[in-house]
């Protein structure tokens, strides 16, 4: 590389030192070296001749990923060797922001992998976290032991009551609210669990961070492709097909919403 | 001493201020032209459409190489049927702003780019931009319409015959012709009411630990601070050209940046990469930063500056 300028933005070679499996479709993967990034910013991944998809950050020193096998992105992610390299550009977009003294993390899917990175950030920062988690069912449950190990308190929630209690994740979040109150709850998972938990903080008056998944290709903000109704509605909701509300381009503005 | 005037009036269009929101960016759906409205833009144009709907190349699509963006999205759009629907949105979403709405279109054949324009016409757009000039993109032969005086001046024939002379069109061109002047004066000749210069330069990223080019396409367009020496040339060169207004576009990214445009001789000022590195704000923020210029260096209106530099 040039020793006049040093372009952030390119990919840069990232070799991998250990790929576990974590369940049936999932891989943690870990990298020798580390990356310059905040919880709840991404990635791009390039594995050349194969393409390149967006990731959330699990880790910073080294950098972590975790993978779930859904394309072929993904699925060439996990036949990577140890030894061979992962292209990786980015850090891109806004992640979350550490806020007052409590943190209450809800996980669904590999949402769970900004948010370890970010527990990690809360307790070194002094704050204290405690995690929600919703899965189908127990061999869905990512990480749970990650995050007892670093001391946090875990709530399980799967769809059929194999693992922790019956019911969906914003059961927990409920009760974890009510028991103590956070200073803002941050989430990362699927869309419907997402504007489920954007209605309950709503009604309850809580602080939000919510990580949106989009269609991204440039990651740049320039292309329009990863634009979502406005996370902000009146009513908590998303602004589907609504064109009185701004764009928000989740690859630049987000994919971390902030609403107090 | 009286605030500099960057009101502009770009053919019958009156702009708040001169900065276009360049096509290709942000312009797939009228609640960005909202979000381009409200951050204080001029103008929005709107992404080029084509006659049938394009889903655009696999990622790598763009990425930053130090001294800009090189980009190969492949002219990702809903088609000129859907298109319309998002443009008569558009044009009725940014009314109360007082902002402008240029549509822009693409296509295959001569024949072709007067069938878009038709349907696109429909929507009833304040200006109608011909992108001629897309490297991700050639007619049947490899050859761009930009690169030839001759299909250069047929694509604007068969666009002015679909749509008549109540609709304002300007011919988007491209940097990487032995004389735009000239390529210029040929679509003026056949009836550009204006001219957009300029589209992205092609280009080529390498990753020589992965040994291939980084796009999935592997050629792309660059666009950014890069192109600006050129843009500026390419703008001054047509300046001297023709008489028509030019959209001057290319690696503008302060307010100083526009300046320079005007003075190469531009009337508006498109921006595009620009949003990459300062937001989306950057499209009112480099309108402000314009309007401080004029100030300081007590410049009173864009009229007093455009062409200044070329004299
Ligand atoms: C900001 C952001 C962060 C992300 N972080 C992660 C992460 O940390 N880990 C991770 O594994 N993925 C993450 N993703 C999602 C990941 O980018 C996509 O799953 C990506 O499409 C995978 O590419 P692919 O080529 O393997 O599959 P594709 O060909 O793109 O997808 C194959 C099919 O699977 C579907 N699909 C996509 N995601 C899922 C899913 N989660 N479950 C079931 N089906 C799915 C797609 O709709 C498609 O039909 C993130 C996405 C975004 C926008
Ligand atoms: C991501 C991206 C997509 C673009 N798409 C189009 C397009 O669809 N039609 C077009 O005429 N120009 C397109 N362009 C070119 C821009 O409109 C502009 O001419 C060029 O980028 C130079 O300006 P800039 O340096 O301010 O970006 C695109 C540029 C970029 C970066
Ligand atoms: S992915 Fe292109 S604008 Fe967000």
């Amino acid at each position: 590389m040039s020793t006049m300028m040093q372009p952030t933005y390119l990919h840069r070679p990232f070799t991998l030192v250990s790929s576990k499996m974590d369940n049936y479709r999932t891989r943690s993967l870990t990298f020798a070296e580390k990356l310059d990034c905040q919880p709840g910013q991404y990635v791009m991944a390039w594995l050349p001749g194969v393409g390149e998809k967006p990731f959330s950050i699990a880790g910073d020193d080294p950098l972590q990923l975790m993978v779930v096998d859904v394309g072929p992105v993904s699925h060439s992610l996990h036949s990577v060797a140890e030894g061979q390299r992962v292209w990786i550009r980015g850090p891109l977009g806004q992640g979350y922001r550490l806020v007052g003294q409590r943190v209450l993390l809800a996980a669904g899917g590999y949402g769970v992998a900004p948010l370890y990175y970010l527990a990690r950030k809360a307790l070194a920062a002094g704050m204290s976290a405690e995690v929600c988690m919703g899965a189908r069912s127990a061999e869905d449950v990512l990480w749970a032991e990650r995050f007892q190990a670093l001391g946090v308190p875990v709530r399980v929630m799967t769809e059929d009551g194999s693992m922790g209690e019956r019911g969906l994740v914003t059961k927990a979040t409920e009760a974890a609210i009510a028991a103590a109150r956070p200073d803002s709850l941050c989430a990362c998972g699927p869309l419907g669990m997402l504007e489920a938990l954007d209605r309950q903080c709503e009604q309850l008056g809580v602080a939000r961070q919510l990580s949106w998944e989009a269609h991204m290709r440039c990651g740049m903000g320039l292309c329009g492709s990863c634009e979502l109704p406005a996370p902000q509605g009146e009513d908590g909701s998303l602004h589907r097909h609504s064109c009185q509300q701004p764009g928000w381009l989740a690859c630049l503005d987000g994919p971390v919403s902030w609403k107090e | 001493m009286g605030s500099a005037d960057l009101t502009c009036r770009l053919l019958g269009l009156e702009m708040k201020n001169p900065i276009v929101l360049a096509s290709g960016i942000i312009g797939t759906s009228s609640s960005l032209f909202l979000r381009a409205a409200q951050v204080g833009v001029g103008a929005v144009t709107a992404k080029s459409c084509s006659l049938q709907p394009r889903a655009g190349h696999p990622n790598p699509v763009a990425l930053d190489w130090g001294a800009g963006v090189i980009n190969a999205i492949g002219l990702t759009n809903p088609g000129a049927e859907e298109e319309v629907h998002l443009l008569a949105e558009g044009r009725r979403i940014l009314e109360p702003y007082g902002v402008p709405l240029i549509a822009s279109i693409f296509a295959g054949t001569v024949e072709e780019f007067g069938q878009v324009a038709a349907l696109i016409a429909q929507a009833r757009p304040h200006l109608l931009e011909v992108n001629i000039s897309c490297p991700n993109v050639a007619d049947e032969f490899g050859t761009p319409f930009a690169a030839v005086c001759e299909s250069a001046a047929a694509v604007t024939e068969s666009v002015r015959r679909a749509v008549g002379k109540d609709l304002p069109i300007a011919v988007k061109l491209a940097p990487n012709v032995y004389n735009i002047g000239r390529i210029a004066a040929a679509v003026v000749e056949a009836g550009a009411d204006a001219i957009t210069a300029i589209n992205t330069m092609p280009g080529m990223v390498i990753d020589a630990h992965a040994r291939r080019p980084v796009l999935h396409n592997r050629t792309g367009g660059l666009s950014g601070m890069a192109i600006k020496p050129i843009a500026l040339r390419c703008v001054a060169e047509i300046a001297h050209a023709v008489k028509v207004p030019i959209i001057g576009t290319g690696g503008v990214n302060t307010g100083e940046d526009a300046a320079e445009m005007i003075l190469a001789g531009a009337t508006a000022v498109g921006v595009g990469t620009a949003v990459w590195y300062r937001g989306v704000e950057a499209l009112g923020t480099i309108a402000q930063e314009l309007g401080a210029f004029m100030q300081a260096e007590g410049i009173r209106s864009l009229d007093e500056m455009r062409g200044q530099a070329i004299r």
